[in-house]
């Protein structure tokens, strides 16, 4: 095999080639000048995707499409499936059918190891943080860092965590340490912990879980600043709230859920908040909305205003 | 996620750091005064008997006893589970050990043979607590009654000597003396370390961290959960195939009843040390102290000149106030 024969290679070698590249690497082919060049690409597809609890059918037949650069909001109400279909990309749940394909490449055996390997992180907010335990072990849960034996390097954990709270959590707090008890810290606080530690990782697509719920409105605003930043790094973002305000305001393109079905797909560029809520409204009443003739389409599409974002 | 650099913090006053030590350690600076003062008390109420050092000899062989399986039941406990099975896995080791030593004549091969055998029985709990999901309080309970039942059916109920087995090595390993100082002490120091590496150390202590803390935390973050909890109950079983050879050899005899006694210390010493029953939270030097602070009572208080009949009142006073304290310190410093 010479090395000319690499350019000969099928495409899902290709693809698997580039997985194995750094992070950054990665990182780099993503930064904002590069992802403009090339334009919006797919990074996640989900084919199909269904899934019952007891008998139960949460999820029917569910495709959804990621772009880089692109945040997704996505709404429902309670009971609508979204968290099952968080639950599934990130691996806590597998799909009883359909296929989860990450940059055109489909994944098997996709469980919460795999999927943080992959570039997927979830802000699940403090449900994922263990009150008890000091700030660095929250921050390395599930995946600490240790030697051959699995004995684990301590300090440099405790380094990082300290590296982190300074500079990526604007802990300026001098009585938090690595060392301190999760359950002293504020909401905000614990929302940055939780932040920070799904970023720390060189995550791809960012999955923020309610990330609103609890929050004054200044760390509101800072969460919605930090959403944006992940869209201008070139990365992704799925952003789940029950806020359609704040959904609207950060996101590119917003799916709906009802009853384990996607009711509908709309770009925020084309659709006001008024109309979206509109269809919110006939959604929830008939479970599903067909498209009028809108004014707009016919005038041009409106850009949204600065102010609106 | 710039490129980490030094943090840069202004100095931290002494008085915040002192609280933030505080807080970090505050269950066990309680353990620690709250055995100084007791060690304090028999000290001034049985000079003679607590400035000699027989007695602490003796505390040096009866103690790890009981205490060697609280120390790996701590982990167990940290992790939000409990096993109660280690009084049945000790004689069932026990019948592993003598079978192997009748048949092959060599105490060796019993000893890895009690090993085995408490490995299994870890497994089979873990497996019975994981896989079907029964809370790990019942499921013990019923291996506790199950492993030293089957002790008993495998033995006809009967004792085996075990005189003959004064002259290996596994005898002056497990119940030998270096010097005056009995053995089990000093492999209850060894695994006292090993335990705190494993629980504060080790990815399987940190595991066990979380998954008691906040099992939902554990599973989103992809923590082994199930292979995690199963590792913990092994480990039990192989302390309880330990000390359940220490106490048979020492005694030169193998009753099927061996380690029956121990439950109720076992546990106190974990609780005393600090280890909290809903999971999280526990240390390897609580447990370490709490079990010189139960093992330690009878002794001093029979010294100190009361019946023997005030110790197992006194010893439960002591436990609720061991767990008080630990419970305020938890809400204060919070």
């Amino acid at each position: 095999m010479s090395q000319s024969a690499a350019n000969g290679m099928p495409t899902g070698e290709r693809e698997s080639a580039r997985q194995s590249a750094s992070s950054e690497q990665i990182l780099a082919a993503l930064e904002p000048e590069a992802a403009s060049e090339a334009g919006p690409r797919k990074r996640l597809e989900l084919r199909h995707i269904s899934k019952s609890f007891g008998g139960v059918r949460v999820l029917k037949d569910v495709n959804l499409d990621l772009n880089s650069s692109e945040v997704l909001g996505l709404l429902g109400d309670n009971g609508a499936g979204k968290s099952t279909l968080i639950k599934i990309i990130t691996g806590v749940h597998g799909a009883d059918e359909g296929q989860i394909l990450l940059d055109g490449k489909p994944i098997t055996g996709l469980n919460v190891q795999r999927a943080r390997q992959l570039g997927i992180e979830t802000v699940f907010q403090e449900r994922a943080l263990a009150d008890q335990l000091p700030l660095w072990r929250n921050i390395f849960i599930g995946r600490a860092e240790s030697g051959p034996l699995g004995f684990l390097k301590v300090g440099a954990m405790r380094r990082t965590t300290a590296d982190l709270m300074g500079e990526s959590m604007g802990f300026t707090s001098t009585v938090l340490t690595p060392n301190t008890p999760v359950q002293g810290l504020s909401g905000g606080e614990r929302q940055g912990l939780a932040i920070v530690r799904a970023l720390h990782f060189h995550a791809e697509i960012v999955i923020l879980d309610e990330p609103t719920m609890g929050l004054s409105l200044k760390e509101t605003d800072k969460l919605i600043h930090f959403v944006e930043s992940i869209r201008a790094a070139g990365k992704s973002a799925i952003f789940i709230d029950h806020n359609i305000f704040h959904v609207y305001s950060v996101s590119d393109r917003i799916v709906v859920l009802d009853r384990g079905r996607i009711a509908g797909q709309f770009a925020t560029s084309r659709y006001s908040l008024n109309e979206l809520m509109e269809i919110m409204r006939e959604v929830a009443s008939t479970g599903s909305y067909t498209e009028k003739e809108r004014y707009r389409d016919v005038e041009g599409a409106p850009t949204k205003t600065e102010g609106e974002r | 996620m710039s490129a980490s650099a030094p943090a840069v913090s202004a100095p931290v006053p002494l008085s915040r750091r002192l609280r933030s030590f505080a807080v970090s350690w505050a269950s066990q600076i309680g353990i620690t005064v709250a055995f100084a003062a007791l060690w304090l008390l028999f000290i001034f109420g049985a000079p003679s008997v607590f400035l000699s050092d027989r007695i602490y000899l003796s505390f040096a062989q009866t103690v790890p006893y009981f205490a060697i399986v609280a120390l790996f039941l701590t982990m167990v406990i940290v992790a939000g589970d409990i096993d109660l099975s280690f009084i049945g896995e000790m004689p069932l080791c026990m019948v592993g050990f003598t079978f192997t030593w009748q048949a092959t004549g060599s105490a060796e091969l019993g000893f890895f043979a009690a090993i085995g055998v408490g490995i299994l029985c870890g497994l089979f709990n873990g497996a019975v607590v994981t896989i079907i999901g029964i809370p790990s309080l019942v499921v013990t309970i019923g291996t506790q009654f199950l492993f030293s039942g089957l002790a008993l059916v495998l033995l006809n109920g009967k004792s085996t000597p075990l005189v003959t087995t004064n002259s290996s090595f596994i005898y002056w390993l497990l119940v030998g003396k270096v010097g005056s100082i009995p053995i089990d002490f000093f492999w209850f120091l060894i695994l006292a370390v090993v335990a705190w590496a494993l629980l504060n150390r080790h990815r399987l202590g940190h595991n066990a961290y979380v998954i008691g803390d906040n099992k939902q935390a554990a599973q989103l973050m992809g923590v082994p959960i199930r292979r995690t909890r199963i590792m913990l109950f092994v480990l039990v079983g192989m302390a309880s195939a330990i000390t359940g050879m220490m106490n048979s050899l020492s005694l030169n005899n193998f009753f099927p009843g061996v380690g029956s006694g121990y439950l109720v210390y076992t546990l106190a010493a974990v609780f005393i040390g600090g280890t909290s029953v809903f999971g999280g939270r526990g240390s390897i030097y609580g447990t370490f102290l709490g079990a010189f602070m139960i093992g330690g009572l009878e002794a001093g208080i029979v010294a100190m000149g009361l019946t023997a009949y005030f110790v197992t009142p006194i010893q439960g006073a002591i436990i609720l106030i061991a767990v008080s304290i630990h419970a305020i310190l938890q809400q204060r410093l919070r």
